[in-house]
């Protein structure tokens, strides 16, 4: 691909992810390969190459379309998509801007709230000792979405079997995570 | 005293309007050794040209310099019109002010001062230009054509019949190509075997065609019109005069399990074989790498004992001729990648994955399987097809991102011949664009959806993998909300990219002729040049030059035939006088010349006295050789060897005028 | 002999046997595993879900006091901190910016020097060359080696070749003693991180995957992943639900399996504690012949 030097910067939603990672959007020629070999591919509002193609195209309310879609919150980064592409375009780098920009936006799908509040979740529990707490996570995701049954069942197995702690294992230098969580929430997937 | 003619060319107004060319020639006119200036809006019309001419005559010019375009357009039109005005054509040179100022700059000052320059150092170099006169070297009226394929048989047949001698190279044991290969062949669905080996009887019964099977090209020596080429004639183990081609040979022979390439492996071979029962020559050959004989030492024999006509012979070894040509159509065709370049596919290890060629072996009636389509697993009809087009083609992460061109019509071909055989059979094709451009071919593939009733299913597949004897294909069908298609299918059909065959580099290098990444030789010009390269006397016909179809490569082969019969149309050809001479007066011998020389064009030369002694020793340029490269020069401690049209005195002459020195 | 070592959370917690087998089978070819001073979670899906910055420089936390520390190798035997952790050097080493920023939110420097190894990297090297002296076991069934995504893609961070037919854990299994069987699910996905959120597409993956190592003639899973194993083991009574077959195939982790081979006891590998009862594999287990 030779560079004219005469491009129009693509603006927009595009023009934005494409700065920000750095993937290919405008090579994705719309064979369809990572949708037929996505593993989620039954259960998605947007299928994979039909969002790079709302991405493409961007015609009015893709945008919104795009970033209050479930698609985005089921993508499980599992890669098949980028594997198979004949383009080697990196859809699951483009899944998670538009994650956050969905965020960023307020305009989260709300059948993708429990997704996001396990996300959130963890990362609490990241951020107040640097190592994950099974049970903190599961408690507080409980409260969150307030799916008290959940994993009830496997509870009390989990705990004989020596495999979950009912108290965190932390960090030492705890200040230093601290730091990190506030440096980086600065500036959450914007400039790379 | 030279009296210099310069003509200032606007060349509409590509460049007067970025050159102030009125100026420009207005400044020549008084540059040193100019007798005559002007401008004109286009010199390379007739009236143009004719300016030169009648100024040449008027002005009683010594030299002309044109500043126009590139030489590379015109100069033989403006040294034509020198010629007619009476002086030698090579006290002509053009000053290129188009693509080296007025096509790179914007309209100024400095772009005219740009021009002037570039007029001023051509004035110098005429100043110091003698007259030169074309080389004239004979042309030995013979062509090489390398490939017995389709390409090959169409370029030799066409060159044999314009009244020339054609030598005949094919590598396997029997031309015909990848079309001998073929059921049939769209749109017409002609029986590919039918219409192809009339052609190769024809060959071989030529009485101009020389054929050579199971031979390559060695090596290519010498220049257009003096090609000097050796063919290696690979070790046959049987004398084609005496063998009857009988066949009780391959009959009896014990090697019976080596994977038969005519079938693209789906069957087996024996080690002495034919290829194919049309197999033009029909006479065997030894694959030695295969023999009992050859690999065990000296067991088995068993085919030489049943030769009633004595004709087998082990002790025979490869042996090399030398030809003359002048010149030569390269048609080696073209590979295919096979199933074991799709890791997502199979990595080629599911049986009933098979490609476009082995498809073509199952539906041909002198196939594997006599005509009949079945699953190499376990010999069942398929009831249901799936095929895959664009497999490998287009597709970067692969590394082949160009399109193969012929394999949305064979794919189409292969689904309809499928469900002509068996009309309740179900045929899927999944694809990305349908690429039937040529005369027909629309139609055809309209057939196949219509007539025939071929699923046509838009999106690729990202998956095939084996499921209880079947394959389980994972697609897509992007026109309907990319909606995820799952197939269970018998048999599926990949459409695999054409490649260049695995040793088409070591051709193009023995044979000097470029080639792109993919290893497709490389045309002259894309557009007006397709069939000749960049090598002057070597042309191209069919897929070697890049993935086409049967009409297209017959074309080409033509195309490339009519090359050769233009320049066989004359007993000599004139070549450019621009080549190296030596001074041999005060040429000291060292030869340093011809240790660099590419081209192999210096020789030694005895200066001798008159009583035939040996004085000393002198470099000699053999003018029919010489590319006028210029390296001699550049090594010669003596300044004793120069390039004639562009010496030193002549090459230092511009330099010095573009500094505004004196010279 | 000593190489580095990073848990992980998962290793110390949820999927404590596969740090046991791991450590068991390292001891006794003389391998020491050293921790990582003070390592903190690698961020799994979480991070690189909300936060890009965050996502590099977790991992790229441990890998520089992994430095610090001198370690100039370290295994990952967890198959999603193994993929954090390389993803967070390769954007490390290929953008200067980021590397910066990162560095400067750490107040540590980062050579990137450091090789990362998966468990198949440090098994192959390191594990390889003395193995032959300690298997005495066969493990005698038919196994099907599991790779899940994170050990095969994306290709720009894995070292395994076939990466849509993978072998390298079938090698590991032929030292074993076991028969490894052709499969068509080796490398699709679990359901990874759903494991709580959206257990019915667990169900529904895993699902696939067990049943089509059941088709084909399993008697018992080989994984090399805590999320893998806790999608197949821990979540099988959501899979028998969802798929509705009652397969009880066990799942091992690679190390137990390779545990077993080398005459380790069913409890020191951690077998007694799955979900799935993995009896019916211990019991296959045969000595050896001379």
């Amino acid at each position: 691909m030779h560079d004219t030097g005469h491009h129009d910067e693509p603006k927009g939603l595009k023009g934005r992810i494409i700065k920000a990672t750095g993937v290919n959007i405008t090579e994705c020629y719309q064979c369809g390969k990572c949708t037929a070999g996505c593993p989620l591919n039954e259960e998605m509002d947007i299928m994979p190459n039909q969002l790079l193609r709302m991405l493409q195209l961007e015609l009015p309310g893709y945008e919104d379309k795009l970033l209050k879609s479930m698609s985005i919150w089921l993508c499980l980064a599992c890669d098949m998509c980028y594997h198979r592409c004949p383009q080697e375009v990196l859809l699951s780098k483009v899944m998670d801007y538009l994650r956050q920009e969905s965020i960023r936006q307020g305009k989260v799908n709300p059948k993708a709230k429990d997704i996001l509040k396990f996300h959130e979740s963890f990362l609490e529990s990241i951020a107040k000792n640097g190592k994950l707490h099974e049970m903190g996570l599961t408690l507080n995701y409980k409260l969150k979405t307030m799916n008290l049954m959940q994993d009830v069942s496997v509870a009390p197995a989990m705990l004989s079997k020596g495999k979950l702690s009912l108290f965190p294992h932390k960090v030492k230098n705890l200040k230093a995570i601290e730091k990190l969580f506030k440096r980086t929430s600065e500036n959450k997937g914007g400039e790379q | 005293m030279a009296r210099i003619g310069v003509f200032i060319c606007h060349c509409g107004e590509n460049i007067s309007a970025t050159v102030d060319v009125v100026k420009v020639a207005e400044v020549a006119s008084k540059m040193q050794g100019v007798a005559f200036s002007t401008e004109y809006k286009y010199m390379c019309s007739a009236p143009g040209q004719d300016k030169i001419v009648q100024a040449i005559k008027e002005h009683k010019l010594t030299g002309i310099v044109v500043a126009a375009c590139s030489p590379r357009m015109h100069e033989s039109t403006f040294r034509k019109a020198t010629a007619e005005g009476g002086i030698n054509p090579y006290l002509c040179e053009m000053a290129n002010i188009r693509e080296h100022c007025s096509w790179v700059h914007e309209r100024s000052e400095e772009t005219t001062e740009k021009a002037i320059d570039i007029v001023r150092t051509l004035v110098a170099k005429v100043r110091r230009n003698a007259p030169l006169f074309p080389i004239k070297v004979p042309v030995t009226k013979t062509a090489l054509v390398i490939g017995g394929g389709i390409a090959g048989i169409q370029a030799a047949l066409d060159i044999a019949n314009a009244g020339h001698k054609v030598i005949m190279v094919e590598k396997q044991p029997s031309i015909g190509g990848h079309m001998s290969q073929l059921s049939e062949t769209f749109p017409t669905l002609d029986c590919s075997q039918c219409i192809l080996t009339p052609r190769m009887v024809e060959v071989s019964q030529h009485p101009n065609i020389t054929l050579h099977t199971y031979a390559e090209v060695e090596s290519v020596s010498g220049f257009i019109g003096n090609f000097e080429v050796k063919i290696k004639m690979k070790a046959k183990s049987v004398d084609h005069v005496k063998c009857t081609g009988c066949g009780e040979c391959w009959q009896k022979c014990p090697s019976k399990k080596i994977p038969d390439e005519f079938n693209a492996g789906l069957s087996n071979r024996t080690a002495i074989y034919t290829p194919f029962p049309q197999a033009v020559p029909n006479k065997p050959v030894i694959d030695r790498a295969n023999c009992t004989w050859f690999t065990k030492g000296g067991k088995c024999g068993i085919c030489q004992k049943v030769c009633k006509a004595e004709a087998i012979d082990y002790t025979i070894q490869d042996t090399f001729i030398d030809v003359k040509v002048g010149a030569i159509v390269t048609a080696t065709g073209f590979d295919l990648k096979h199933t074991d370049f799709f890791p997502e596919y199979g990595y080629g290890e599911f049986k009933d994955v098979i490609d476009g060629m082995q498809f073509e072996r199952l539906a041909s009636a002198s196939g594997p399987t006599a005509g009949v389509i079945r699953r190499p697993s376990d010999g069942k009809v398929p009831e249901k097809i799936v095929f895959i087009a664009c497999a490998g083609s287009r597709d970067k992460a692969k590394g082949i991102e160009y399109c193969s061109k012929i394999c949305c019509m064979y794919t189409a071909k292969h689904a309809m011949l499928y469900k002509h055989k068996n009309h309740d059979g179900k045929a899927y094709v999944f694809y990305m664009d349908i690429r039937a451009a040529g005369k027909g071919y629309d139609e055809f593939v309209r057939r196949a959806i219509e007539d025939d009733h071929v699923e046509y299913i838009r999106g690729r597949v990202s998956k095939v993998y084996e499921h209880n004897g079947k394959l389980i294909v994972k697609g897509v069908d992007t026109l309907l909300n990319s909606t995820p298609v799952d197939i269970e299918a018998d048999m599926v059909v990949l459409a695999t990219a054409i490649v260049a065959n695995k040793d088409a580099e070591s051709v193009a290098q023995k044979m000097h002729i470029s080639y792109d990444k993919h290893h497709f030789f490389a045309e002259a010009h894309p557009k007006l040049k397709p069939v000749e390269t960049n090598t002057a006397g070597i042309m191209l016909a069919g897929a070697c030059q890049s993935a086409k179809d049967i009409p297209e490569s017959v074309s080409q082969a033509s195309a490339s035939a009519s090359k050769a019969i233009a320049l066989f149309s004359n007993n000599e050809m004139s070549r450019e006088p621009s080549v190296a001479a030596v001074n041999n007066t005060n040429c000291t011998g060292c030869l340093l010349c011809q240790d660099v020389c590419p081209y192999l064009a210096i020789e030694k030369e005895e200066i001798k006295d008159r009583a035939g002694n040996v004085l000393r020793y002198a470099a000699k340029v053999n003018s029919g050789l010489c590319q006028g490269c210029g390296t001699c020069v550049a090594m010669c401690r003596n300044k004793s060897i120069d390039l004639q049209g562009f010496s030193n005195e002549q090459m230092l002459g511009e330099v010095m005028s573009l500094l505004n020195k004196p010279f | 002999m000593k190489i580095g070592y990073y848990p992980g959370c998962s290793l110390e917690g949820t999927s404590k046997e596969y740090s046991d087998s791991l450590f068991a089978v390292a001891e006794k070819c003389g391998i020491t595993l050293e921790t990582i001073n003070d390592w903190n979670c690698c961020g799994a899906s979480a991070a690189h879900t909300l936060n890009h910055d965050l996502a590099i420089a977790l991992p790229a936390r441990s890998i520089a006091l992994a430095e610090k520390q001198g370690l100039t190798e370290i295994v990952i035997p967890c198959a999603a901190c193994y993929s954090r952790l390389s993803q967070s050097q390769l954007e490390m080493n290929s953008h200067f910016v980021t590397k910066s920023k990162i560095e400067s939110y750490l107040e540590m420097s980062f050579s990137g020097t450091i090789k990362l190894l998966s468990v198949i990297e440090f098994l192959e090297k390191y594990i390889f060359p003395e193995v032959d002296k300690h298997v005495v076991n066969k493990l005698n069934q038919k196994t099907a080696c599991y790779y899940g995504c994170l050990l095969v893609r994306p290709k720009e961070i894995s070292s395994i070749k076939r990466s849509e037919d993978p072998i390298e854990m079938e090698e590991v299994m032929k030292i074993a003693g076991a028969i490894p069987v052709k499969w068509a699910f080796k490398t699709e996905c679990c359901g990874a991180g759903f494991s709580v959120s959206k257990t019915d597409f667990v169900a529904k993956l895993s699902g696939k995957i067990l049943e089509n190592a059941a088709e084909n003639g399993a008697e018992s899973i080989i994984v090399a992943c805590p999320m893998c194993h806790m999608n197949l083991d821990m979540r099988r009574p959501n899979i028998k639900e969802q798929i509705k077959k009652d397969i009880n195939i066990p799942v091992l982790f690679i190390t137990q399996a390779l545990g077993l081979s080398m005459g380790i006891s069913a409890d020191k590998l951690g077998l007694n504690k799955h979900f799935v009862p993995t009896d019916t594999a211990v019991k296959c287990v045969i000595k050896k012949e001379a």
